[in-house]
Formats: C-alpha cells, sequence, structure tokens
C-alpha cells in the first residue's frame, strides 16, 4: 500500500535551475517556477530544491522564491539552502514549503537539529548527509561550505541526527552526484539499517532499473534524483520528465 | 452569499497550503486568529502541522476554544481538521500527554512498528485509503485513492462508525473519521492532487 517517493531535486544557483556533476561542473537547466509547473502537470510525488550558493554567501535560501513555488506547487515541497536559526526555519515554512533541508549546519551545529525538530516537529526536519570518499576510499561525511569532512562515519552521523530529532536524512553521494552511474547501495543500505527514521538516496540514479534496485536493496524510503528528472534521450538533451512507468516500478 | 470558511490561524504550520488550494477552487477563505471570525463562519477547516501540546496551548493562548466549542459541537457547524488539526479533535494525545479538545472519541498514539526496516516513523509519503464508509466527503473518491502522509502519530477511534477510511502502514491505522459535522483527515489534501483538491471541493459543497 505505501510506496516509496520519486523525488527530483532541483539545484538553485545564480536565480536558475542548474544540473552538477561530482557537486561542479554546472549546467544551467532552465527557470525553476517554470520546472514546478512543468513537474505539477507530471504529478511528481514531492520536490526538493536547494541553493547551493546560500550557505557559501551567507544568506537563506530567497524567501520569496520560496513564496513563488509554494503559490505555484500542487505537490508537496522542502527547500534548502543557508538554514541557520530557528527563525530562518518559521519564514521558510511560513512561505509555504512544508518541510525544510539542513546540511552546512547540522554538521558543524548539531544541537540546532535538536532545537529545530522541538520547535517544528521532527517530521518538518530534513538533514541532507553529504557523504564523500577520502583519497584512501574511505567514506566520509563532507561538508561542503566548510570545505571539511567530519570525524564521524556516516552511519555514526546519521544515527547522532536521528538522536538529535530530525525526521527524514538524504543521503547524498557526492562522488556518484551526475553521473547517472548507480546508486551507493551498500552506503545506504548500512544507514537504513542503523535508524528507524525515513532515508532518501540521491547521487548516481541512472535509470529506472537503478531506483528499483536502490528500493529492493537498500531499503530507502526516499528515491531521489536530478539527472533522470532533466535530461532526457541518449543525447541527454535538457527536458524536465518523469516517466509513467516510474511509478510503476514499484508493483 | 457564499459560505464563510474560516481557516483559524493559531500558529501552527503551513496555512497558506490550505488556504492557496481554495484560491485555486476559486474560494476565498477567511484566516484569522480572532474568536470573534469564528463565530461569523459557517464552515471552519483546521489545519496545523508541529507538536500537539503546542497546538492546544496556543488554542488557549490565542482564546479560540470556547468559540470553537460553540461553533462545532452547539451550532454543529462543519468542520474539517487536517493532519495535526484532526489529532486536536480527540479527548488525547501521547504527544505531550495532554487532553485533546474532545469533540470525537478517539486518542492520539505513536506509531508502533515491528518492521522498523521496511516501515520508518514518521510515516512519510504517498499512501492509499481504505473506504470504510458512504459520505458527502468522499464523494467520487475511489476507494485506495492514493493521498500524502506526513506524521508520526496517529489516531485510535473508540467508536468505530466513525471511522471514515483507514491507511495501511504495517497495521491499518485511522486516516480519515466524520462524525455528523465533524471531519478530519490524517493526510494533506491539499498536496495530494485531484483526489485532494476533490476531497477539499467535497467539504465546501456541504
Amino acid at each position: 500500500m505505501y510506496r516509496p517517493r520519486l523525488i527530483p531535486v532541483l539545484l538553485l544557483k545564480d536565480k536558475g535551475l542548474v544540473k552538477s556533476r561530482q557537486f561542479k561542473d554546472f549546467a544551467y537547466i532552465g527557470d525553476p517556477i517554470n520546472a514546478v509547473n512543468v513537474f505539477n502537470d507530471l504529478k511528481v510525488d514531492e520536490l526538493i530544491f536547494l541553493d547551493i550558493q546560500a550557505t557559501k554567501e551567507n544568506r537563506l535560501i530567497s524567501l520569496d522564491f520560496v513564496r513563488k513555488v509554494g503559490e505555484e506547487a500542487h505537490m508537496p515541497f522542502a527547500v534548502g539552502g543557508g538554514i541557520k536559526t530557528i527563525e530562518d526555519i518559521r519564514n521558510i515554512i511560513h512561505a509555504g514549503a512544508e518541510r525544510v533541508v539542513i546540511n552546512s549546519s547540522a554538521g558543524l551545529n548539531p544541537d540546532f537539529i535538536t532545537r529545530a525538530s522541538e520547535t517544528f516537529g521532527s517530521t518538518t526536519i530534513i538533514v541532507c548527509i553529504d557523504v564523500k570518499k577520502d583519497i584512501w576510499g574511505k567514506e566520509k561525511v563532507w561538508i561542503q561550505n566548510a570545505g571539511k569532512s567530519l570525524p564521524n562515519t556516516p552511519v555514526e552521523f546519521a544515527m547522532l541526527m536521528e538522536e538529535k530529532g530530525a525526521g527524514e536524512l538524504i543521503i547524498q553521494s557526492v562522488s556518484l552526484d551526475g553521473t547517472m552511474k548507480g546508486y551507493d547501495i551498500g552506503l545506504i543500505k548500512e544507514i537504513a539499517k542503523a535508524v528507524s527514521i525515513p532515508v532518501v538516496a540521491l547521487g548516481g540514479a541512472g535509470n529506472l532499473n537503478d531506483i528499483k534496485k536502490m528500493y529492493k536493496e537498500g531499503y530507502a524510503n526516499g528515491l531521489a534524483a536530478g539527472s533522470i528528472f532533466v535530461y532526457y534521450g541518449p543525447k541527454k538533451g535538457v527536458l524536465l520528465n518523469y516517466p509513467e512507468d516510474l511509478k510503476n516500478v514499484f508493483n | 452569499m457564499p459560505a464563510r470558511i474560516l481557516i483559524p490561524d493559531f500558529g501552527m504550520g503551513n496555512l497558506h497550503s490550505v488556504e492557496r488550494s481554495l484560491h485555486r477552487m476559486n474560494v476565498v477563505p477567511v484566516v484569522s486568529s480572532d474568536p470573534a471570525e469564528i463565530k461569523k463562519a459557517d464552515k471552519i477547516i483546521l489545519p496545523g502541522v508541529g507538536h500537539f501540546k503546542k497546538a492546544m496551548e496556543n488554542l488557549k493562548s490565542f482564546n479560540l476554544i470556547d468559540e470553537l466549542n460553540e461553533s462545532v459541537l452547539i451550532k454543529k457547524i462543519p468542520v474539517l481538521g487536517i493532519c495535526l488539526g484532526l489529532q486536536l479533535m480527540t479527548t488525547k494525545s501521547e504527544e505531550g500527554n495532554i487532553s485533546g479538545l474532545g469533540w470525537i472519541d478517539a486518542s492520539v498514539v505513536k506509531f508502533s512498528i515491528q518492521d522498523t526496516l521496511t516501515y520508518k516513523v514518521p510515516h512519510i509519503g504517498w499512501n492509499k485509503i481504505l473506504l470504510s464508509k458512504k459520505s458527502n466527503l468522499i464523494n467520487n473518491i475511489p476507494d485506495l485513492s492514493e493521498f500524502y502522509f506526513l506524521h508520526s502519530y496517529h489516531l485510535v477511534s473508540d467508536n468505530k462508525e466513525d471511522i471514515l477510511g483507514e491507511t495501511n502502514y504495517e497495521y491499518n491505522f485511522t486516516s480519515a473519521i466524520e462524525k455528523d459535522n465533524i471531519m478530519g483527515v490524517q493526510f494533506h489534501p491539499e498536496k495530494s492532487y485531484t483526489a485532494g483538491t476533490k476531497l477539499l471541493s467535497n467539504f465546501i459543497a456541504i
């Protein structure tokens, strides 16, 4: 009866949508509000918007933008980018998002997650954990905006975030981002087994089979992706899409 | 005169999604924290996201409870609770261990899951509703329609006749209730595309 969600993750840079590869090599995709309208028609399960410059520029994702998305979005959506305070979250929810995605602040100040979930309920708080292999091939929790990794293993950090009150975790593989080579199933599965909150896989999905495999073998509750929802066809032309087959993947 | 639909604003979460979906149906609700507005309302939609205890405290501090009771229990105007708004209609919740509005014989408990690998809590995402009885609220909504859920706690109804629909998440829980003029859904119709819009327009038409 219950089925996992298929979630397009859209990256904002200079007010446009971009798609990255391994957190760099940004390609311009299009206008974000137009994307909301296209995804409305495609009846996507949920949308996630991440402003990838906000933390670096020491600002919050534009509330005006969140409001515009809220006016158009028929689907539930979450936003992230530069969230540091309780007031930031209040403003984003008030602007119309269902949930918020916290990344840098969760890594640098785990207690912020406790305050956030006590104020808004854990269902509102998503923590995005970026995982990157170090030069020895060991998986580390990577804080992109601080340019460093944390001492905790990804599993330890995921358990810490659950304990602090996160309502959901997005586990993103930096190395697989934009490669369309398939998810890191082992990593997601290890984390899904260690926590009792939902886990969303992100990074590497290249086709329907990757998604199916991730769900069946890795126990992800959400299958998130960028490339497969913004590129289409063998030449990978830019075209927002959400194949009808996707929803039948789990039957 | 079109019906006056009130969305009480008591500082709990995202009222605007509900307001916007009504706008799309050309319905303009009143969003207000003024108890006097409750008196004037023909219908009430009670949304809410967040902590049960905090929500009850806010209803008290905004002085809304007496007017709500008057409208719902004495005047018997139609009321639709959404998510936490539904939970507030019950007698008590495990979340904060306090009493609710007590409009329906039900209590609120946390999900108690055995298979924690498959069924994570919160229950987030799209799930189906198994309809238990006929009702104008679910007119033309097919059995097993999908709706969007986002919650860690759910209703346990003491009165089977009040159950309008159930949803399975390892076990069946009450996901929609209807007792005379009092209606409530655990899911978010305002975020559930066609079926959700239908449910809201059914409520408007009641």
